[in-house]
């Protein structure tokens, strides 16, 4: 049974000369426990087909059904409570919270799961262990470089074990030996857990990791590839 | 909605801390609302109680009856005065009555011994003592046989015994009355001044025939004070004493009355309607001052939110619902004005202080009104704090996110 299903999803931006189509009509179907790969040119919509399977941003038109629930019927408070039982974001920009250091940002989702203080503090030390950041706890994103920052956000995705986990290009600043132990990561927990994965990237190396790969062109689904690897 | 209150709390503070400066300066606005009200309150029921005090110290359940109308002075002249056969009828068919007490006033100068003092002298009868709530201090009060034959006696006040014997005894001792001579007897025990800063000691009390032949050469009185055995009997007196001294004056039941009848409950009423029409206005003027304190509280945190848009977004990205959202904005708010509550009573209570000693009423405050203030002023920071949170919770998470 998949766990998403994308019937001719698409968003609209702007209007008159100004309307761009960055997602032009999508059919994608993401089963439980794959981990699915996208690529495509800068522009051509992942990001965008990302945020709609979150329920951050909503299709223009077009079906979007997230087990068997449809997602484009529910009202806001029904999708923030959808996002918050089953998905975990890493953003392409980040989005860490400048005033708050790195494992106060790794404890935000658990805030709003109403885990207790103590908890919260262990499972986000134990998450910014696991991408090697032991060390920086206590450092405010500012204080951080890229990579390290997009290590946090990667913690904070994973500390409250999403069933969704939708990765906008969590390597992308990472130097070729981290970007591995991320990917090894992401892997570990699809493998172990179950965890369903949607991860955009630009490196071949890094989608090569995935059940299978998704060529987004334009707004839309150029070709679809398996990489050998199975759930 | 998942977060605790706790929770919302430390959120709060924390942002609230990190901007301090606006919130000093916006808690302001509600603290000189705050303090304004209780600072009002306090000094309000201060005076009202200094009041009461001084309607006691009058004597309680006073009655008086004036000659006249009051008014202008024609008013007094063309009025007759009361006679004593008129205070006897009255001592005799008026119900409830604990005392009577005709009184005859006239300033004169006291001498004694080469001192001089201005003052008062009381011309009344034994009653008076009681009827205008007073004890003595030392030597003892005028007697019937006294007050009947005229005796050249006299009982002082606090003020002249001060001002004529200083550390002396006056008891014995003769003094110069106007152009009359009398003996003290006794000494009234001290009232102090009353609200009006009037002192209260400054007299002399001798029997009423003695003041009428010796210092104003008239029989009769303008006015008489009764005081009534029970508050409840108040509106028996009252109407009694109206058809008893109608029937004494000859005056028909249709046609105005040449008299005046008052009863401290009128006159309580009256002082006291005028410091709750006070407290009223000025308490306008501080709900206004706290009104527009709320707004600004509104205005700084409709700003908070739009600065804080993008950290919306990721709190709803990471999974808080509206009602965490919602719950965030209102705690702050209300967190925020609250301190300016807190703030705003002890402002308050220091002013009631300064504006009580200035204004010589008893410093009283009214820990309703404290707790009150602060409530309400949370109150009001969740009542002003609700539309920007409104606008906080539904925020669409994704534009959110974009916001710089
Ligand atoms: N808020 C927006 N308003 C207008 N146009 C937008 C908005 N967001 C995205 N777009 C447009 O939609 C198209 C798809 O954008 P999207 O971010 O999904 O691309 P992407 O595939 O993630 O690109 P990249 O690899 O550079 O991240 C782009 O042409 C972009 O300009
Ligand atoms: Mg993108």
């Amino acid at each position: 049974m998949s766990l998403i299903a994308f019937r001719g999803i698409t968003r609209v931006y702007g209007q008159g000369d100004a309307r761009v189509s960055a997602l032009a009509g999508i059919d994608l179907d993401v089963a439980s426990g794959e981990f699915v790969a996208f690529m495509g040119p800068s522009g051509s919509g992942k990001s965008t087909a990302l945020n709609v399977m979150g329920c951050l941003d909503r299709p223009t038109a077009g079906s979007y059904t997230f087990r068997s629930l449809e997602v484009t019927d529910l009202v806001d408070q029904e999708r923030a409570r959808l996002r918050r039982a089953w998905i975990g974001f890493v953003f392409q920009g980040f989005h860490l919270l400048p005033r708050s250091t790195a494992v106060e940002n790794v404890e935000l989702p658990l805030v709003y799961r109403g885990i207790s203080a103590a908890r919260r503090r262990e499972l986000a030390e134990h998450m910014l262990d696991e991408v090697g950041l032991a060390d920086r706890r206590h450092h405010l994103p500012s204080a951080l470089s890229g990579g390290q920052q997009q290590r946090v956000a990667i913690a904070r995705a994973l500390v409250t074990e999403p069933q969704l986990l939708l990765a906008d290009e969590p390597t992308g600043n990472l130097d070729t030996a981290r970007s591995e132990e991320i990917i090894a990561l992401l892997a570990r927990v699809n493998r172990e857990h179950g965890q369903t994965i949607v991860m955009v990237t630009h490196e071949p190396d890094m989608a090569e990791h995935a059940h299978r790969i998704v060529h987004f062109r334009d707004g839309r689904i150029e070709s679809e590839q398996r990489t050998g690897r199975t759930p | 909605m998942i977060t605790t209150l706790g929770e919302a709390l430390r959120m709060a503070l924390a942002q609230l801390r990190r901007n301090w400066s606006r919130t000093l300066l916006t808690s302001l606005g509600i603290a000189v609302g705050v303090g304004a009200l209780v600072a009002i309150v306090g000094i309000g029921q201060g005076a009202s109680r200094s009041i009461e005090q001084d309607l006691a110290s009058m004597g309680s359940n006073l009655v008086s009856v004036e000659a006249g109308t009051g008014g202008g002075p024609q008013a007094h002249v063309s009025a007759p005065p009361f006679q004593d056969r008129d205070i006897e009828s009255i001592r005799r068919q008026v119900p409830h009555l604990s005392g009577v007490a005709p009184m005859a006033s006239s300033s004169v100068t006291t001498h004694y011994a080469g001192l001089t003092w201005s003052t008062s002298v009381t011309g009344s009868s034994p009653d008076w003592l009681g009827v205008a709530g007073w004890t003595l201090a030392s030597g003892r009060a005028l007697e019937d046989g006294e007050a009947r034959s005229g005796a050249a006696v006299c009982v002082l006040g606090e003020t002249v015994r001060e001002n004529l014997f200083g550390d002396l005894d006056p008891l014995g001792a003769r003094i110069r009355l106007g152009d009359a001579d009398c003996t003290v007897i006794g000494v009234l025990a001290a009232k102090g001044e009353n609200t009006m800063g009037m002192d209260q000691d400054d007299l002399v009390w001798a029997p009423v025939r003695f003041v009428q032949r010796r210092l104003l050469g008239t029989t009769g009185v303008d006015r008489i004070l009764l005081s009534v055995d029970d508050a409840a009997n108040t509106d028996e007196v009252l109407l009694s004493l109206d058809a008893v001294i109608r029937e004494l004056r000859h005056v028909r039941s249709d046609a105005t009355v040449d008299f005046q009848i008052r009863d401290t409950r009128e006159m309580a009423e009256h002082v006291g309607g005028i410091t709750t029409v006070l407290t009223g206005l000025l308490g306008a003027v501080a709900a206004v001052s706290l009104f527009v304190g709320g707004i600004g509280i509104m205005n700084v945190m409709l700003v908070s939110v739009g600065e804080r848009t993008h950290e919306i977004g990721i709190r709803m990205a990471v999974g808080a619902l509206q009602g965490d959202v919602m719950a965030q904005f209102l705690v702050e708010s209300a967190t925020l004005s609250a301190l300016g509550g807190l703030a705003g009573v002890a402002l308050g209570v220091a002013v009631t202080a300064v504006g009580a000693t200035v204004l010589e009423v008893p410093f009283v405050v009214v820990p309703a009104a404290v707790i009150g203030a602060v409530v309400v002023s949370a109150g009001l920071g969740v009542m002003f704090g609700w539309m920007p949170a409104r606008r906080a919770a539904r925020l669409e998470p994704i534009d959110a996110l974009r916001a710089p």
